[in-house]
This record gives C-alpha cells, sequence and structure tokens, in this order.
C-alpha cells in the first residue's frame, strides 16, 4: 500500500513559490485502485511526479509498504523508486529497442543477469499477452500494445504499487477497455496498490474502487465509487455520471434529482411517490446499472409539490435520495429532438 | 597570397597525366590517415564532453550552471575560430605536444581540436532531440545519471550523432586540405604545391576529383549507417500481420 501524508508541492522558492499541492493526503491499499481526478492544472501531474520522487516535495511524506521514502539520498532513492512501477500517458518507449529489449531496461539497470532477464521479459511479455510481439520495434506496435509493452516495463521489478499517470490517455476506446481490465487483472494477481490519475470519467468508472476529486493542488472530495455514484450530492459523482434527463421539466414542474439507495426499490416507486404526495410525478429520465456488482440507479423526475422536506422524507420511505434541480438537467439538443420526434 | 607565387617556380613543370596517380594517391591515404586519427580523438572524446555539456545545462540529468557555463563557452571558442587561424595561433602549443610545425603529426592536434568543439555540439544537439519523457521513463526505473545517458539518451540518438559524424568527417575532410597549406601533407598539399603554386592544372583536377569522390563516399556511407541504425527506416517485415487488438 502506499500512503500520501499532507504533500505539499511549492515550485522554485519552498516558502513563496507557486503551490501546486496543498497538504494533501492519500492513500491506496493493497488489491486497490484509487483514481485522481481533476482538471488539467489541478497538479494532478505534479502528484505523479512526486509519488515517483522524480520531484522532491516540499514537504510531507510518502510511504510505501511502510518504508519512508522522502528525505532519502540520491542512491537509495534510486532503489525506493523500483518499488512503484510507473505507466506513462506517453508509453515511453525506446524507438531503437524492441518490445522484449524495452521490459528488459528495468532489469538492465539492476544489474539482473542475462539469463534472468531473458526469463522475466519471457513471463512479462506472456502476461500482457505479446509474447508474438518480442521482437517488434515500437513502431510496429499498435497504441494499446505500446502501452502494455509499458505496463510490462513498469511491472519488471515485481513494485508494490502501480503509478499509471493518464496512462489510457490518447488510446481508442477499445485499446482503453483492454489496458483497464488488464490492469484490474493485475491487481488482483500482484496485490497491486494502483493510483490511476486521469481525466476520462468513463475510464474510472470501469476500473476504480476509490475516486479523489484534486482541485487547485487539494483533494476536495474523495470516496468509494458507488458511494459516490449514490449521493446525490456529490459533485464527483455527478460528474462521472453526468446526469441527463431525456425531457425537461414541464410548466409548474420542479425538477429533482433521484438516487436509488442500498435497498432495492419498489418498481412501481413512481405511483406510490404520487400516492404520498397528493399529485403528480413525472418521469423526466432513468438509468439503473451495476457499478463492482452493486446497484446504481439515478432518476430525475418532474414534482408540482413544493414542500421539499415533505418530499425528501417520502422518497427516503421508498429508499430514494433526492434534491431539488435549481436549474432543469436535461441536455436542450436532446430533449428538443425528442419532443419534435413526438 | 602574391608571396606564395613569387616563391613557386616560375616556369610550371607539368606533371605528366599518368604520374598523376602515383602522386594523388599515397595524398589520398596521408588525408586517410589524417583524418582517421583525428575522428578517433573527436568521437573518443567528443562523446562524453557533449553528453556532460547537454547534462550539466539547466534541465539535465546533473544540472550544474557553475561548471556548465565556463565549459560551454570554452567550446565555443573552438567553435568560433576559423580553422587556419586556430591553426596558426595554437602552433606553440602544437609543437610542445608533437615537437614538429609540420607534418600529419602537427596538423593533427588542431584538427582534433577544432573537431572535438564541433562534435561536441552535435552530440549536445543530437540528445536535445531525445524526448524528456523516455529520460523521465528511465528515472522512474531507477537508472542512475550514466545508465540513462548511455541507454536513453545516447542509445536514442546514435541514428543522429551518425549523422553529425558525417557531417564532421567531410569538415574534418576540409580541414586536412587546409592544414595541407602548412606543409601537412596528403591531398590539401599536393593542391596547394602542385595546382596552386605550380598551375598544374592537371594535378588540380585530380586532387578535386579525388576529394569530391571521397566526401561523396563518407557522405553515401554515413547515409546508409543512419538508416541502419534507425528501426523505423529500415525494411518493415511486411510479411508480419499487425492485425491482433491491444
Amino acid at each position: 500500500m502506499i500512503k500520501i501524508d499532507r504533500l505539499t508541492k511549492r515550485y522554485g522558492d519552498p516558502e513563496t513559490g507557486p503551490l501546486v499541492l496543498d497538504s494533501l493526503s492519500l492513500q491506496v491499499a493493497t488489491r486497490e485502485i484509487a483514481a485522481v481526478v481533476g482538471p488539467s492544472g489541478a497538479g494532478k501531474s505534479t502528484l505523479a511526479q512526486c509519488t515517483t520522487l522524480l520531484e522532491r516535495p516540499t514537504s510531507g511524506s510518502i510511504v510505501v509498504n511502510g518504508d519512508e521514502l522522502t528525505g532519502l539520498g540520491a542512491r537509495e532513492l534510486r532503489l525506493a523508486r523500483r518499488r512503484i512501477g510507473t505507466i506513462f500517458q506517453s508509453d515511453g518507449l525506446l524507438s531503437r529497442r524492441t518490445a522484449a529489449q524495452n521490459i528488459a531496461l528495468p532489469l538492465e539497470y539492476l544489474g539482473v543477469t542475462k539469463a534472468g532477464v531473458r526469463a522475466r521479459v519471457g513471463e512479462l511479455l506472456d502476461r500482457v499477452g505479446l509474447l508474438d510481439r518480442a521482437h517488434h520495434y515500437p513502431h510496429e506496435l499498435s497504441g494499446g500494445q505500446r502501452q502494455r509493452v509499458g505496463i510490462a516495463r513498469a511491472l519488471a521489478l515485481r513494485p508494490t504499487v502501480l503509478l499509471s499517470d493518464e496512462a489510457t490517455s490518447g488510446l481508442d476506446p477499445d485499446s482503453t477497455a483492454s489496458i483497464v481490465a488488464l490492469l484490474a487483472e493485475l491487481r488482483d494477481e500482484l496485490d497491486l496498490s494502483i493510483l490511476f490519475i486521469t481525466h476520462e470519467m468513463e475510464t474510472v468508472l470501469a476500473v476504480a474502487d476509490t475516486v479523489a476529486r484534486l482541485d487547485r493542488g487539494r483533494i476536495v472530495e474523495s470516496g468509494a465509487l458507488v458511494d459516490l455514484l449514490r449521493d446525490p450530492d456529490s459533485e464527483l459523482g455527478a460528474t462521472l455520471r453526468p446526469h441527463r434527463a431525456a425531457q425537461q421539466a414541464g410548466a409548474g414542474e420542479a425538477p429533482w434529482r433521484v438516487q436509488y439507495g442500498e435497498d432495492g426499490v419498489p418498481a412501481d416507486w413512481l405511483s406510490v411517490l404520487a400516492a404520498e404526495l397528493g399529485s403528480p410525478v413525472s418521469l423526466l429520465g432513468a438509468s439503473i446499472e451495476t457499478v463492482h456488482g452493486r446497484v446504481v440507479g439515478h432518476a430525475t423526475i418532474g414534482l408540482r409539490a413544493t414542500d421539499a422536506p415533505l418530499t425528501v422524507a417520502a422518497l427516503r420511505r421508498l429508499g430514494l435520495e433526492g434534491v431539488p434541480v435549481s436549474q432543469p438537467t436535461a441536455a436542450p439538443a436532446r430533449a428538443r429532438a425528442l419532443e419534435t420526434a413526438s | 597570397m602574391t608571396a606564395a607565387r613569387i616563391a613557386g617556380p616560375l616556369v610550371s613543370v607539368s606533371v605528366p597525366p599518368l604520374e598523376i596517380p602515383a602522386l594523388v594517391l599515397p595524398a589520398l591515404v596521408d588525408t586517410l590517415v589524417m583524418v582517421g586519427i583525428v575522428m578517433s580523438i573527436v568521437v573518443l572524446l567528443g562523446v562524453p564532453l557533449g553528453a556532460l555539456v547537454h547534462n550539466l545545462a539547466p534541465g539535465g540529468l546533473v544540472e550544474n550552471a557553475a561548471l556548465h557555463r565556463p565549459l560551454s563557452a570554452v567550446i565555443s571558442i573552438g567553435r568560433s575560430l576559423p580553422f587556419l587561424i586556430l591553426m596558426a595561433s595554437i602552433m606553440p602549443f602544437t609543437r610542445l605536444i608533437t615537437g614538429t610545425n609540420i607534418g600529419i603529426a602537427a596538423a593533427v592536434v588542431p584538427m582534433a581540436i577544432a573537431g572535438i568543439a564541433f562534435f561536441t555540439r552535435i552530440v549536445e544537439n543530437s540528445l536535445r532531440g531525445v524526448p524528456a519523457d523516455l529520460v523521465r521513463v528511465s528515472r522512474a526505473a531507477g537508472a542512475s545519471p550514466l545508465q540513462i545517458v548511455r541507454t536513453v539518451q545516447l542509445g536514442e540518438a546514435v541514428p543522429s550523432i551518425i549523422g553529425g559524424l558525417t557531417i564532421n568527417t567531410i569538415a574534418m575532410i576540409e580541414y586536412s586540405a587546409i592544414a595541407g597549406t602548412i606543409g601537412a601533407g596528403g591531398i590539401g598539399y599536393v593542391a596547394v604545391t602542385y595546382g596552386y603554386q605550380r598551375f598544374d592544372h592537371g594535378v588540380m583536377v585530380a586532387t578535386i576529383l579525388t576529394l569530391v569522390a571521397l566526401v561523396a563516399l563518407v557522405q553515401f556511407a554515413g547515409d546508409r549507417l543512419v538508416r541502419v541504425a534507425t528501426p523505423r527506416a529500415r525494411i518493415t517485415r511486411a510479411t508480419t500481420p499487425r492485425s491482433i487488438p491491444a
């Protein structure tokens, strides 16, 4: 596991330089994929750089499996870096080395014997499904294959922590899906802690156990993915699963965002709700799906009743969490298209 | 120039055409020896120097402005002097090392100095073309600065450095001809003493043709080596299917 504690980074002067990471704390347990999302400039890259200690943090600590990595000398630091595998957005493969030779690189740095290198590289190539591409040069591989080589190289030294810095950015959806699936498998097989830095919400939904939202160098919201998706107040949850109601609320109707709770929700909850509130309820949009084996559902409804506390209580009785939305959440273009169609 | 002309024989005696090869070929060997010795020294010292200058610079692996500035300044001085002036100005130094002012040995010293300065900049420029991402990946894999220089920086820059080596070798052939004017031997010496001072057009044309052929050959060989060293430029294995999805 990796524990980042009150990590602060200022570039230039440690007192007055621009603050990029502001006392950031983050923990990734063993066999956990922790996603860090955030707008560009939020400090994601700096977090990645500091985690591998390519950039020295101004203060704070990074602990991998109980060992403090910050404050090490240059030599110890080089050794410590080997405990964190890193995959980057650019695959970072040397163009004049074959896939196998690229994977061998960290082993060569460590001084592993030729036979040892060959055996380990074979194992890794097999694991990422590129045994038949061992002697291909990077330019002869697809983007997804190159990233697989990058993953194999990152795992060469058997790290316990894997840092993925925008590793799927720039890949096509199929390659992204297969890389993400591979990471999830490797996490289980190798008991990895994966710190997954990305700006792609789809990827987060597919792979993350926990999510943290970084903004201006601070973690402003974090939690388990499913909890965030289920929390109607969560901005991160709303970003991860953008609410797109199919229709806009009618005249005299107030739109509400409703989230399914942990327990089952009665199939006829709309009519039950309408009966309880004593006024009609219109369904503007809804979706139900399974994330990490748990049901995540949400809906947008139009309500005529205006007593908010009463409505919230009525929803709770049905196993739902609801909040009124100030702005209609319908995507205008889509709604208009539907109107024309009907 | 006028002095040189007057010093030469007043009546020009042309070398018979059939004897020209006997005159030019040994000179060509001299030139090749001179350039060969110089280029060996240049590569041996220029590669580490270029890597050092590149990595002492801001953003380098062993960033150090206090060392980078003077080192870079010395190289710039070596680069800025026209070869003829460099050659003349370091004559005492040359004599100190080789004990002579003339001949191949004496020409090698100024040529090597000019060549090292030239090649250091070429290597530095080649290393600058290596993407910073690749260095970052290897640092993250726990590589030492020396390992990064060897595997990533120099490794990736090999084609570019070979290209630079070609340019440098051709420049050294040119310098060897200039060195010929102070009696260093080689093609340049023959061109100056026979072609220029004795108005022997036959020898002049022969030396020009020899030099053109030599430069063309070096360029051809260099280009071929660059291709061989660049996997992307090699003929791709057309038979290998590349349809396996990622």
